[in-house]
């Protein structure tokens, strides 16, 4: 992208200015309230990072509250962003830069900080009366709170109204601007591009010249006042991080979800329908699909999470992409759906951002809490395959592939993802359609019995000759030897009609079946047909510094999901340190990847650090019957890998 | 095994034990032959080879005729005749020996045939409780689902796939108690389908506790006391969730209840049909006043559109005085059918009178008074159906920003390019 502005200096070459240090990595965190528009300011940021090619990696942190009181601990908005020339895998474990709009942004996120690290505050709010807000006993700056750290001190507020004096906005509008200056200074301490950001709020505000001009010319203020002011002895520059040549765009987890779902229902034919409640943090998800209706989707804003998950269901009976999305507490709601769709064997896809638990819980903040709920959650034996994305562009891959394991093996399939992943983002090759695995979906046309011996009539139960009465006919539960899936006869098609339902059916016919040891069969092969999705799925990589694979070692850190990135940066450590130390991070939760025991053996200790109090270490106790230690974090925020480090010396020392 | 036991039957009859008289029958081709055993075991007879529809069935075409489209009967080109047979499912129908569901099968197999879609478009969904095991009867495609939500499932069914002819079956326990969120949401909507309610006052399946249209101080398993619970009127529910189409209809009318289904397919949007089905065995004779000949007459009002509201053989009417409805002998000369209500199923107005009919109402003066519960197809408008709505949103953003294009969608926003193309 050009550099649009001229009156703002282009960004490249100034390493080389003695000014001008270079950083391998940087973390900067905007706090604010949150009406002080941080998120919109650390997206901008972040926008800026990724068109100066930096790998990054974000973390949004906003209260449930809608707009909290000003001022107010409990009412911060947080954006922190990771970016770098190297790997970044996490939002960072310290800050670098704390850009703080008020006191109740230092008195919550200053723990975060590296000593040493700059805080940057706006004075203008640093008064009794914000003190009082974030009850604060005196002034941070006096009484030895900010000590250890470099303070820079502007006077956003000021500045902004000086910047804006001729404009005819009202002062709530040009205060309200304050948080475009501050992403100018921050902009120049980091050597990022303006251009972005003044693009995106043309665009923004097309409709709004004068609200337009204003935000761009306090943006720019910001930058020069960088320049100008001598508060800063250095600036930084953190070099592109040497990305695989491709093109790329930023995406958030929930983004790449619901990219996924549209890619999964045009590679397949099938039209997505999309049951959906509102519930944070999955609503985004039901956001960004109903703009695409051009590609045939449909969104059904249900009266409730278990209409959701219902509507979903009859959509997967007529043969379509039946997805719905939720949390927590809404997947306890479609629980019964979801055993339906068990039973009935029909493809589904549910979504499930996790939040903290349990009950309402922590709404906007990330926990991995619901393994034990997917896995295990319904009435009756219903295993079902469980997925969990690892990273916020590895969401657009694992819906797809949700998809298509749910329309193959004719199953209802969870994908967890978590507050984590969807609202944090990260630079994404963009795929091209394609490159994408095939999508095929078989529906049934003709009956599939026909009164010679089939292949498969060991799974026809009763009905040994694959026949139903003696006649031709369509046997809804007669399944494919492969996959064990039973055929998908969409309604309409003339002379296949059948029955499914939530009672037990015999297996081949479909029927109403209370026999005995047909429940035992339907129960097992049911079992048997969730493993046999393992059959498509690679043995997991074993992570042992970048593009290494160790042969083994003192200690396997697994954990599943989002914690890849923490699990890998403290691979990165603990090995800079002489550990024999590697990671593996499941992407399938169930059925577990092939090659596991082997994997497991080549290891001493064994390590699980995940998002809730221990789920996965019980689980993998339970399967392969080996001392896997747990790590459980309920805090709300991500594992930063020095906690993961931290754990892992003590076990290896 | 039961299923055994099924295959020794005629895979087409219809297996059903000993009814009442007027049970499940329009056409008196299928006189009860077969005995109900003591422990109300089903040991179903057989229908005699000869009994036919010959009331419903549509003139038999040879094969291939009929190829201008000008039919007019209903049935699809060159498609053979189906009859209720086709919609017979090969499965033992398991009711209670003399319960109500019976003739509403019958009823809906004897209509099928009739209807302008073929046997593949139709789609029975039903949720949990007697009512529930509809759709395993019916051969057609179905889907059996869970208690209360089969108004759910099926919006996404018809809303996905807008073609199908979907029929939602359901009880008062399903519909209106554990299911009533999704009843009147799916009514406010206007989903098109049918949702047939059979109403037995009664949880059935659970062995006889009170249901939520139970009358207060009703005994039963689990109001041993008296049910303390004020009932729904399912109609004004109905009405409440702003239904596009409302009618009540009772298993001991075959006709009736074929001629209100008929309606009910061919509105557009969703139909709501609350049918008095009797459960002989927890709840026997709920609806005998407005379902048995010695009473009928005087406790049923049979609605017809365009028609003055008369009952009791034409001798007594409902006429509006002030705000309120009240019964006038015809028989005297005082009045006469003129002062009579005209039934016009599209006057809201009237729905809501005629909705009201459930409790005793006093007349104008303050008199007690008892009105006829009304029959028949009490609202009908025509607006909108969800389907048509999404369809034509989805038609409408297509048109406008073009058919989606992965590629495009995926490289949306803003973005920059490493490596060599960067520039």
């Amino acid at each position: 992208m050009s550099q649009t502005d001229a009156d703002v200096p282009s960004t490249d070459g100034l390493s080389t200015d003695g000014q001008t240090e270079a950083l391998p990595e940087a973390t900067v965190l905007f706090a604010g309230d949150s009406g002080d528009g941080m998120q919109l300011t650390g997206s901008q940021f972040t926008l800026a990072t990724a068109h100066a090619e930096s790998d990054l990696a974000t973390l949004p942190d906003y209260p449930a509250e809608i707009r909290a009181p000003a001022g107010t601990t409990y009412g911060i908005s947080g954006f922190q962003v990771h970016f770098g020339s190297g790997n970044v895998r996490t939002p960072g474990d310290s800050v670098d830069l704390l850009v703080a709009m008020n006191p109740a942004a230092v008195k919550v996120h200053l723990g975060r900080v590296e000593r040493g690290g700059t805080v940057l505050i706006n004075t203008d709010a640093f008064n009794d009366r914000g003190f009082k807000l974030a009850d604060l006993d005196a002034d941070p700056r006096e009484d030895g709170t900010l000590e250890g750290y470099r303070v820079v001190e502007v006077e956003l507020s000021k500045l902004t109204r000086e910047a804006l004096a001729d404009t005819d906005l009202s002062t709530k509008a040009v205060d309200r601007s304050k948080n475009m200056f501050a992403l100018g200074l921050a902009l120049w301490l980091f050597s990022r591009p303006t251009a972005p950001a003044l693009e995106w709020i043309g665009e923004k505000f097309a409709d709004k010249p004068e609200v337009r001009e204003a935000n761009r010319h306090v943006l720019k203020k910001g930058y020069h006042y960088g320049e100008t002011t001598e508060q800063f002895a250095t600036r930084y520059d953190v070099a592109p991080a040497g990305l695989e040549a491709g093109t790329y765009r930023t995406i958030r987890g929930a983004e790449a979800l619901a990219l996924g779902l549209v890619a999964a229902s045009d590679q397949s034919g099938l039209d997505l329908f999309y049951g959906s409640y509102p519930i944070t943090p999955a609503s985004d998800i039901l956001h960004e699909l109903s703009r695409h209706k051009n590609f045939g989707v449909m969104t059904f804003q249900a009266e409730d999470e278990i209409a959701a998950a219902g509507s979903a269901l009859g959509a997967s009976f007529g043969g379509q992409l039946g997805v719905c999305a939720t949390s927590g507490p809404g997947l306890a709601l479609k629980t019964e759906t979801i055993g339906l769709a068990t039973m009935t064997e029909l493809p589904m896809v549910i979504l499930d951002v996790q939040r903290g638990g349990p009950s309402t819980g922590l709404p906007t903040k990330t926990e991995q809490g619901d393994l034990f709920q997917a896995l295990y959650g319904r009435n009756g034996d219903a295993p079902l395959p469980v997925i969990a994305p690892d990273g916020p562009a590895d969401c657009f891959r694992a819906a797809y592939e949700a998809c298509r394991i749910a329309t193959t093996y004719m199953t209802p399939v969870i994908l967890l993802a978590d507050v984590y992943l969807a609202n944090g983002s990260e630079p994404w090759k963009l795929p091209q359609a394609a490159d994408l695995p095939p999508f095929e979906v078989d529906f049934a046309t003709e009956p599939n019995a026909n009164g010679h011996a089939g292949e498969n009539d060991e799974n026809s139960g009763a009905h040994a000759d694959g026949t139903k009465n003696g006649e031709a006919a369509f046997l809804p539960y007669r399944r494919s030897t492969e996959t064990l899936a039973r055929p998908w006869a969409r309604p309409g098609t003339p002379g296949l009609e059948h029955r499914v339902g939530g009672l037990e059916k015999e297996a081949g016919t479909g029927d109403v079946s209370y026999d005995p040891a047909n429940h035992q069969h339907m129960t097992d092969v049911r079992a048997e047909k969730i493993q046999r999705v393992a059959r498509d799925l690679e043995p997991p990589a074993v992570y042992s510094g970048a593009g290494e694979e160790a042969e083994g070692g003192d200690l396997l850190i697994t954990a599943w999901g989002s914690a890849r990135g923490a699990v890998e940066e403290a691979v990165d450590r603990l090995r800079s340190r002489g550990h024999a130390a590697s990671g593996l991070t499941l992407r399938h939760l169930w059925p577990l990847p092939p090659g596991l025991e082997k994997i497991f053996a080549r290891f001493e200790r064994h390590l699980v650090p995940e998002q809730n109090n221990g789920q996965l270490v019980r689980l993998l106790r339970d399967e392969f019957l080996r001392d896997f230690r747990p790590l459980g974090k309920v805090q709300g925020q991500p594992f930063t890998p020095g906690e993961i480090v931290e754990e892992a010396e003590a076990m290896v020392a | 095994m039961p299923d055994d036991e099924q295959n020794e039957t005629t895979p087409d009859g219809t297996k059903r034990p000993t009814l009442p008289p007027g049970y499940g029958d329009d056409g008196g081709d299928e006189a009860p032959s077969g005995e109900a055993t003591p422990e109300g075991t089903k040991k179903p007879a057989a229908p005699s080879a000869s009994s036919g529809d010959a009331g419903t069935k549509k003139p038999t075409l040879p094969p291939g005729f009929g190829g201008d489209g000008a039919g007019g009967d209903g049935s699809a080109e060159g498609e053979p005749v189906l009859s209720r047979k086709d919609f017979q499912s090969d499965q033992d129908v398991r009711w209670c020996p003399g319960c109500g569901d019976y003739a509403i099968l019958s009823a809906v197999q004897r209509l099928l045939p009739d209807l302008d879609a073929e046997k593949a478009e139709h789609v029975f969904v039903s949720g949990i409780g007697c009512a529930g095991r509809f759709p395993y009867y019916v051969d057609a495609y179905g889907m059996h689902t869970i208690h209360g939500r089969a108004p759910a499932i099926a919006t996404g069914l018809k809303a996905s796939r807008p073609e199908l002819k979907v029929w939602v079956v359901t009880g008062d326990g399903d519909a209106l108690s554990i299911g009533g969120n999704h009843l009147i949401h799916a009514l406010r909507r206007n989903v098109d389908m049918q949702i047939l309610l059979f109403n037995n006052e009664i949880y059935g399946l659970t062995k006889g506790q009170y249901s939520p249209t139970s009358e207060q101080g009703k005994v039963t398993k689990s109001s041993p006391y008296g049910s303390i619970d004020a009932p729904f009127n399912p109609v004004r529910v109905a009405l409440g969730a702003d239904a596009s189409f409302i009618a009540r209809t009772m298993d001991r009318d075959p006709q009736h209840m074929k001629a209100v289904m008929e309606a009910s397919y061919d509105h557009p949007g969703a139909a709501f049909v609350e049918i008095y089905q009797n459960c002989n065995i927890f709840n026997d004779g709920a609806f005998f006043e407005f379902t048995e000949k010695e009473t009928k007459p005087e406790r049923a009002l049979f609605l017809e559109d365009g028609q003055p509201m008369t009952f009791a053989e034409s001798a007594k009417g409902l006429r509006l005085d002030g705000l309120s409805l009240e019964v006038v002998d015809l028989s005297t000369r005082r009045w006469s059918v003129d002062d009579c209500l005209v039934h016009d199923a599209s006057d809201e107005m009237l729905a809501e009178l005629l909705g009201r009919i459930f409790w005793d109402d006093p007349d104008a003066d303050g008199n007690a008074q008892t009105l006829p519960r009304p029959f028949g197809v009490i609202y009908q408008e025509e607006r909108p159906t969800y389907g048509d709505l999404l369809h034509t949103q989805i038609e409408g953003v297509t048109e406008k920003k073009g058919a989606g294009d992965l590629d495009a969608l995926l490289h949306e926003g803003d973005t920059w390019t490493v490596g060599e193309e960067q520039g």
